[in-house]
Order: C-alpha cells, then structure tokens, then sequence
C-alpha cells in the first residue's frame, strides 16, 4: 500500500521543474522600482494633455498616413465624438478622447490614446512568432506576414491597445499604432499625429530630452501638472510619456507597476528552459525509473 | 495485457451515433462557415475579449483532459505498474484524437490558419513566448502519440494485409513496412513514451503560464505565479478520471461489464491526485492572501466557488470513499464532476478571470461558439467508436465480448 502511495507522490511531482522554477519566482509582479531607461536614446513622444485642444488633427493625420480604411478629412471635424469614451481600434491607431471638462477644469482636457511603444513590450513577448518588435529606435512594429492570429499580444497588451480586424476572412492584421516607424527612421521625419498637432501638445525627440523637458516644465509651471511623468518606469518605462494634470487613469493609462509585464512568464520560461537541462534532466530522470522497473524485459506493449 | 484488447464488435450505428451525428454535421457546418466568413460574423470576440471558448474548451480543456495518455503511459510503462496495462491504449487514443482535434480547433480560432507552420521556422523562433513553447511541445507530442499508435496498427493489420482488385500489388509492400515499423519502434519505444511524459510535463504547465503575463488584467483568485504548477497538477488529476469516464461509458455503449475491479483502483489513485490539487490550490490561495476575494461576492466569487466544490471538493470526497468507488454510478458521477472540474478551472482562468481595463462589455459565446465545439466533441466522439472497433484499443473482460470478438477476428483473419 504505502509503496504504490510513494509512487504516486512521484508521478505527480513529475513536474519538479515546473515546481522549483515557480517556486524562485519572486510572488509579485510589481517587487522593487527599477526604472529603465534602456531606450534613452531611442525615440519617444511626450504628450502634454494640458495643451491638447482636442482638434483630432492627430487622429486625420495618423488616418492618412497609415492602412486603415480611410475617412473624409472632414469627418475629422466634429470635435462632439471626443466625448464619448473611444477606444484605438482596428480602424483607428489613435484616438481623442475629453477626459475632464468645466467645471472640475476651467478648460476641457483631451488625452490621445495609443500604443506606447513599452520599453519590455509584453506583446512582443508574448507573440509566438516575433511579429511583434520593439525596434532598437523605440518604435514596437508589427510584420502582418508572419503573424499566425492567435491574438495572444491582444491578451498581453497591458493598456489594451491592439485592435483585430476580425471581419476579415482572410489576411486579417492586427492593428496598432507603429510610431510611423518608416517614416520616422528611415525618412527622418516626425510621426503623422505629431506633425499635424497645431498647439505643442506632442513633441517628438529622444526620449531622454523628452524626460528632462517634462521636468522642466513641471519646475516652470507649479500646480500645471501632476507630479508624475506616466511612462518615465511604468511596465518598465514607455517610449511615449505623459504629462497631465488630472487622474492619469481617465485619460486610458492605468495605475501598473514599475516591472516589465513579461518579466514573470519570460523567468518561467527561460528557468524551465535553461540550456535545455531541466527537461533532459526529467526526461533522464523518468528513464532511470523505467530501467529499474524493467531492468531485463522491455520493448513496448 | 494487450492480447486482451480487440476490435469492439456492434453496429457502427445506433439511435446515440445518429444523434452525435448530427451535432458533428453542424458543428462542422458552423466550422466551415467560420473559414469562410471571418470570426466576426460567428463569435462574439472583439479587442476588449480576444479569447473565448475555442480557447478555453477547444484548445485547454481539450488538451488538459488528453492528459490521461500520459499519465497511464507513466504508471504502467515507467512506474511498472502492469495491472494498468488495458488503459494505456484507451488513453492513447484519446490522447491522440484529443490533441488533433484542439489543434483542429485552435484552427478555427486562428485569425491566419494557414499561417499555423509559422513556429516551425527557425527564423521565427521566438524564446520568450509561452505560446510558442506550448505549440512547439503540442507539434511534438501529437507526433509521438501518433508513434505509440503504430504498433496498434501493427497489430491489427500484420500478416493480414489483403487489398483487393489492383491495389493487390501493394500488399507485400505494406507488409513489409508494417514489419519496419514493429522492428523499429519495438526497439525505440520507450524513448518515445519517455519524451511524451516529459514533453506533456512540460506543456500541460506552460499552458497555465500562457495567462501570467496579463497579471494586471487577472483577477486575483487565479492569477498566481505557480499558475503552470497548478495547471500541471490538475492535468494529472482529470488524467486518471477522464480514464474512467471514457471507459465506463465504453462498456456500456459495447454493452460490456465494466472493469470495476481496475477501475475503483484508479479511482483510489484519483484520490491522491486530485488531493495534492486540491490542496495546492488551497495553499496556493492562503499564501497569496487572495481568500477575501472569494466572499466578495459577483460572479468571479460565483465560479470559483463552482470550480472548488462541485470540480474539486466533491468528486474528491467521492473518490475517497470506497463505496462509492466500487460503485459504477458513485465512480462515474465522481470521474464525470471532475472532468468538468477542470474544463471549468480552464474556463475561469482563461475567460471568467480577464478584466480587461477598459471593457463596456463581457464575454459571452454566440450559439455558433458553441455549435462549433460541441460539434468537434462530437466529431471525436465518432472517430473514437470507429477507432477502437477497427483496432485493438479496448480489452474486453474474460468470457464476455473477448471470446467472442477473438473468435471473430480469428474467423476474419483465416
Ligand atoms: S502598449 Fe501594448 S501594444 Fe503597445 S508596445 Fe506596449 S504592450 Fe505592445
Ligand atoms: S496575433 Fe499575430 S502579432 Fe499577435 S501574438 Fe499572435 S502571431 Fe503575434
């Protein structure tokens, strides 16, 4: 009896690397703060909701620059959708929404939304065949070619920002901004949204002169700002920032922690994997078994 | 032993096949469909929700409850306990039908299906994705199942090849590679029962750590970082229940005594099983000090709750009871809670613990959602019948069908 039981204790800890993988881990996502500032000189945006009017030059912009179903430049006039609660889509990379209004602020504020190209972008860890990148100049871009659409990025995505083009039967793509990478890198020019903005709201530079020109504009301006840049350590910093003077929550950035999302799953991941040794070990381990169990007959059913 | 395991004998066709049938006809109707019209049209997935239950049932239920292939192969064929040995090739079978019916599903939810060899490229390659891991060991375990299934093939077929009209010179051919093939694996074998334990290891938990990289987007009752250890662990439970099931509901469909004396024992096996489970999750929950969320009411509260009593609490007292494993009926309701036990624990993990930020809505599957997976259920449910009554997959007890199926085959082969 208590033989079989301690056999049993043994097919079920089969998974000791599962186990002890697991069991290092540090049990919280969010452990100590460790800005990351790996991408300083790469490219970033700050975007300064205090100066958005909320004009959706941005949006046109972004509509015209990219492979999105296109839309009449005047559609882009009607400032009234800014006010109901919009999401970046698989037809828009961007969009506008008013986040505050009078008379909580003597001004109504906007807030631009999309993808903030993350330092440690978990969709990129999570895409099963590298589709998703984040280029050494900052930009996280997206090859529609080699994407299978499992839409694990969209699971991933920690501010939910991939769209699906899910009414498509074939060749559908997942959608988000790609920082006008081409554009930006290869043709030296700025982003589309970031060219079209009349009023200062988003400047476009390396992202190291972006966090020092947010934090001379907090010191400039007392009382203007929250005293937060949102992306200087979030998720591991971002390569968009943000400045704003209301809950950053509002304006779609949600409280996350200064750990990169995929740290845990990329630990587990490469623990279990290390060089291979923990499978071959089990898989050596399970062999010893079966030998001394058979030692002589063998060879199958 | 396998000498035991022969060809069910009954018609294919009864009033429960029909029945099947017909689920599996529209579920692949909706299947095609689906190929055809894009997701949009036949599901209700969208940004907020990118996974549904062509995931959670299709894909990680499925999987999850193919686990009895490995955990059989392991007691009998590397714990040596022979006693077992009339299970292994059921739970081969499932194991084989149920990983190529979750990739088959997996298919339908893949936005670019066709794209699906991708991983397979080493110029796409990529380390840090759970995701690929799971899809490289599924790619590879399938193979090996496929493997293991060989010399069932051999057995039924050597020395009996005889294709008729002008395929007859194909005979000795065949004969011949079905030798190769008995030669061969007898020799390998257990290099491949080993690889498919260690490669079901390690899948069956990396599928749990598919959701760890959404930790802000997981409600606390199952966000854990052991999530692939418990996955594993659960994996190994429903293993030896889903043998029960499926074998209880065999003999009853072949109108056979069911094998009460085998069957109460694994019974007793599931007991420890799904224990250490049971008690992981709930040291699990303690040490995280995530308790308080299961009386915050709502219906995370609601399904977690569902999944520890009615998936785990119950069958495992069930199980433990002795009366009600010398009990078919006891020991099928307990198999059978288990079983949806962990589809359930998959459902909660997959879709009930996902909040995405900003959502204006939740998930709830469309009709044709769930056509599509009750109808590949069914679909396998079909091939299993015609399976286990062309080959030797199921051991009939002494001086019932056996006898008489043996007499049959003897008839057939001379
Ligand atoms: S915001 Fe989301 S989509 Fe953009 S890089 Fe980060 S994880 Fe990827
Ligand atoms: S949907 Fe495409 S881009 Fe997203 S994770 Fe899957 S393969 Fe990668």
């Amino acid at each position: 009896m208590s033989l079989r039981r301690r056999d049993f204790l043994k097919l079920t800890a089969a998974g000791p690397v599962a186990f002890a993988a697991a069991a290092t881990l540090p049990t919280s996502a969010h452990a100590s703060p460790a800005p990351d500032n790996a991408f300083d000189d790469a490219y970033g945006v700050l975007v300064d909701t205090t100066f958005c009017i909320g004009c959706r030059k941005c949006e046109w912009g972004c509509n015209e620059a990219n492979d999105v179903p296109r839309r009449a430049r005047t559609e882009f006039d009607d400032k009234s959708v800014t006010t109901v609660h919009r999401r970046p889509d698989a037809t828009a990379y961007t969009v506008v929404n008013q986040i505050a209004a009078p008379p909580e602020t003597p001004q109504p504020v906007y807030a631009k939304v999309q993808c903030m190209h993350c330092n440690h972008p978990a969709c990129a860890s999570a895409c099963i065949v590298g589709a998703l990148r984040k280029q050494p100049e900052g930009p996280v871009t997206y090859d529609a070619w080699k994407c299978i659409g499992c839409r694990y990025c969209m699971v991933a995505c920690p501010f939910q920002i991939p769209g699906y083009e899910y009414a498509k039967a074939l060749q559908p793509r997942v959608m988000k901004c790609g920082f006008c990478a081409e554009r930006i890198i290869k043709e030296g020019r700025k982003p589309a949204c970031v060219e079209n903005c009349p009023n200062e709201a988003l400047t476009f530079g390396r992202r190291r002169e972006l966090r020092s020109l947010a934090h001379q504009k907090a010191v400039a301006s007392p009382g203007r700002y929250l005293d937060h840049l949102y992306g200087e350590t979030e998720v591991g910093g971002t390569s968009w920032l943000y400045l704003t003077g209301v809950d950053f929550a509002r304006a779609d950035l949600p409280p996350l922690g200064s750990r990169p999302v995929p740290e845990l799953t990329e630990k587990i991941q490469h623990g279990v994997f290390k060089n291979f040794v923990p499978p071959l070990a089990l898989f050596g381990l399970l062999g010893l078994v079966m030998a001394s169990q058979h030692s002589g007959e063998n060879g199958g059913k | 032993m396998s000498e035991h395991a022969v060809p069910m004998r009954s018609p294919y066709f009864t009033r429960g096949t029909l029945a099947v049938l017909a689920v599996a006809v529209v579920g692949i109707s909706v299947y095609l469909g689906r190929m055809t019209f894009g997701l949009q049209t036949f599901t209700n997935l969208n940004d907020q929700w990118p996974w549904g239950i062509w995931i959670a049932l299709d894909v990680a239920t499925g999987i999850a409850l193919a686990a009895g292939g490995f955990t059989s192969a392991a007691l009998v064929h590397i714990f040596g306990r022979e006693r077992y040995h009339s299970l292994v090739r059921p739970a081969l079978v499932t194991a084989m039908l149920g990983y190529t019916f979750a990739v088959i599903g997996l298919l339908a939810d893949l936005g670019r299906w066709y794209n699906v060899w991708h991983p397979i490229l080493p110029s796409m390659w990529q380390g840090n994705s759970v995701l690929f891991e799971v899809g490289m060991c599924v790619m590879i375990y399938s193979g090996v199942l496929y493997i293991e299934f060989v010399p069932i093939v051999v057995e039924r077929f050597k020395g009996r090849v005889d294709l008729p009209g002008v395929l007859r010179a194909l005979n000795r051919p065949i004969e011949g590679l079905l030798r190769l093939a008995e030669a061969t694996l007898s020799r390998f074998i257990s290099v491949f029962i080993i690889a498919g334990v260690t490669l079901s290891c390690l899948h069956q938990s990396s599928l749990g750590t598919l959701m760890v990289i959404a930790p802000t987007k997981m409600s606390a009752l199952w966000f854990t970082p052991v999530m692939p250890a418990l996955f594993l662990m659960s994996a190994i439970a429903v293993g030896f229940p889903m043998i029960i099931f499926e074998s209880l509901i065999s003999s009853r469909s072949f109108r056979m005594a069911p094998e009460m004396n085998l069957l109460s024992r694994v019974g007793r096996i599931a007991t420890f099983t799904l224990g250490f489970y049971a008690v992981a999750k709930v040291v699990d929950l303690t040490i995280r000090e995530a308790w308080p969320l299961a009386f915050a009411g709502g219906s995370q509260a609601i399904m977690f709750w569902v999944e520890m009593i009615v998936g785990i609490l119950v069958p495992l007292a069930m199980f433990a009871s002795p009366r009600v494993r010398s009990n078919p009926r006891g020991l099928f309701v307990a198999a059978t809670l288990t079983v949806a036990g962990v589809a359930i624990n998959r459902l909660n993990v997959f879709l009930v613990a996902y909040r995405p930020p900003f959502s204006d809505r939740s998930y709830f599957p469309t009709f044709y959602e769930m056509l599509l997976t009750a109808g590949l259920i069914a679909t396998l449910v079909l091939i299993y019948r015609a399976i286990v009554m062309i080959f030797p997959v199921i051991a009939a007890p002494h001086g019932t069908a056996d006898d008489r199926s043996a007499a049959e085959n003897d008839r057939r082969a001379a």
